[in-house]
């Protein structure tokens, strides 16, 4: 462990809630009741916590609960994860508290854990939440739906257009065609975009990323130890997470949302701006989402993403080639590992027949809770 | 109308606003000390952190924000309610509320168009806030 590290950080906050046995009341209520305990024990505004960890419960889990917590407690955080070590998580989120504030991702970390496991009649169970059931009655069901409801509203605001999604989709095939290790591997064009059918409208068949079965991995180690191993180091130059909302239904806006201030801090990080950025790999989804990163990430302005992706800005040989690999579109979903394996690869200098040329910076978009929740890295040949 | 193959399951956070449209009425929760409407229920009001709260009548007025035209069915069990629409509302009160916009063909739906959440009957009598221009 780091020297020095011995007596840096503090806890100056406790909670507790109220417990018992078959209380009647939520895992929510009772994490809200201790995180709203300890803030007002250590007397600290809301506002100043930028990290929150949480774990999802065993009766109510829920995706991107940390995320969830948040919004319940009005707060928009730069650091947040979801700790699942049962027993170990309580102390394990304190251990990575430190971590992330010996980073400086975060100033401020307000850790929750613990459960109802008393109850009357049967738990939920299954992967069900309070959120849910104001989703899955109305036939709110899965990731088409809630992406979409974003992507109509980036229409609607900007006037993006189907063919401009088509032009992500048709980019990330090209790639992928170019890709040994890549599922869908025809090209496409953007008729065959526009022919394809309508699921969730705005969104036709080929915005969609299909389903497939892949996994990635990456080995993280110091810079000088990095020099002495087989392959040339790939350095981390800047990192950054912003978190706007867990449920884009209820987000302030669908169409500003996290990836702009997770970049920001990423860039910052790194010193470096959208214009010293050589590839992208832009977690995709669906193609309405590669539009609202490129603004986001500052590659243009707010609502000009989709004239952006056109006259093949986006595709190998263009200006910014994006999602080299072929994306979760068209390579594999791999919760957007892939990516990272993808922007390492091409600041080797060894994608092969779809090796950007002269490469020396890759920016990597991962995202999630409908454009809510996004980790932004950039990575580079050289170290600054 | 087609009953949904999934219904919620009320909580001791979420019960009032169930339990309201069982009658046919559309609550929302505000706090107590802020007066701020807030949706999806929650046990601390999201700009003050206060437990205290109320459930209120709402008008059920409210905006199309944005809308999707489910045109295949997701899950099985939803083939004969396709084609649908999903829509968030802004609600007049300030939170905006996901359900589906009926009373109007899918293609029709506009976002900025203006109704009110209504409780039209279902085949199997149960009840479900939905908005109808």
């Amino acid at each position: 462990v780091k020297e020095g590290l011995s007596g840096r950080y503090a806890i100056v906050g406790v909670g507790e809630s109220d417990v018992g046995r078959r209380l009647g009341r939520t895992d929510l209520a009772l994490h809200l009741e201790a995180a709203t305990r300890a803030l007002a024990d250590a007397g600290i505004e809301k506002k100043s916590i930028d990290g929150l960890m949480t774990r999802p419960t065993m009766a109510e889990p829920q995706f991107n609960y940390s995320a969830s917590l948040a919004a319940r407690l009005g707060i928009q955080p730069t650091y947040i994860t979801d700790v699942a070590m049962s027993g170990a998580s309580s102390v394990a989120m304190v251990l990575n508290a430190v971590a992330a504030l010996e980073a400086g991702f975060c100033t401020a970390v307000l850790c929750i854990n613990g459960d109802v496991q008393t109850r009357d009649g049967r738990s939920r169970g299954g992967l069900t939440s309070i959120v849910e059931d104001f989703e899955k009655p109305f036939g709110m069901l899965g990731a088409p739906v809630t992406y979409g409801l974003p992507a109509r509203r980036h229409m609607h605001e900007y006037g993006t257009t189907s063919r401009q999604f088509g032009e992500v989709a048709v980019a990330c095939r090209m790639h992928a065609s170019l890709n040994p290790n890549a599922v869908y591997r025809t090209p496409i064009t953007i008729d065959d975009h526009q022919r394809s059918r309508m699921v969730v409208d705005p969104f036709r068949l080929l915005d969609i990323c299909p389903r497939t079965d892949g996994a990635g991995a990456v080995i993280v180690t110091s810079a000088e130890r990095a020099r002495e191993l087989a392959q040339a180091p790939v350095y981390l130059l800047g990192l950054g997470e912003f978190n706007t909302h867990a449920d884009v239904q209820y987000a302030p806006s669908m169409t500003s949302v996290a990836m702009r201030r997770a970049s920001e801090r990423a860039y910052a990080m790194a010193k470096l701006h959208p214009r010293d950025i050589d590839v992208a790999e832009l977690y995709d989804c669906f193609t309405s989402v590669v539009i609202s990163t490129l603004e986001d990430y500052g590659f243009c302005a707010k609502g000009e993403g989709g004239s952006f992706v056109e006259n093949g800005r986006i595709r190998l040989g263009g200006e910014l080639p994006v999602n080299t690999g072929g994306g979760l579109l068209s390579q594999a979903h791999a919760s957007g590992f892939l990516h990272i394996t993808e922007a390492a690869t091409q600041m080797r200098g060894q994608a092969g027949d779809r090796q950007v040329i002269g490469a020396e910076t890759a920016i990597v978009s991962g995202q999630c809770g409908a454009l809510g929740i996004n980790a932004c890295m950039i990575i580079g040949k050289h170290a600054n | 109308l087609i009953a949904r193959p999934v219904m919620p399951a009320p909580n001791a956070d979420t019960a009032p606003f169930w339990d309201g449209c069982k009658q046919g009425v559309f609550l929302l929760q505000r706090c107590s000390v802020c007066t701020t409407f807030r949706h999806p229920p929650s046990p601390i009001c999201p700009e003050c952190l206060s437990a205290e709260n109320e459930w209120l009548q709402a008008t059920g007025l409210g905006t199309v924000y944005t809308f999707v035209i489910v045109r295949e069915a997701l899950r099985r069990g939803w083939e004969e309610l396709v084609p649908y629409v999903v829509a968030v509302i802004d609600l007049d009160e300030g939170p905006k509320f996901v359900t589906n916009v009926v009373n109007i063909e899918p293609d029709l739906v506009t976002i900025g168009m203006r109704g009110k959440i209504v409780f039209p009957p279902m085949d199997d009598s149960s009840m479900l806030p939905l908005f109808a221009p």
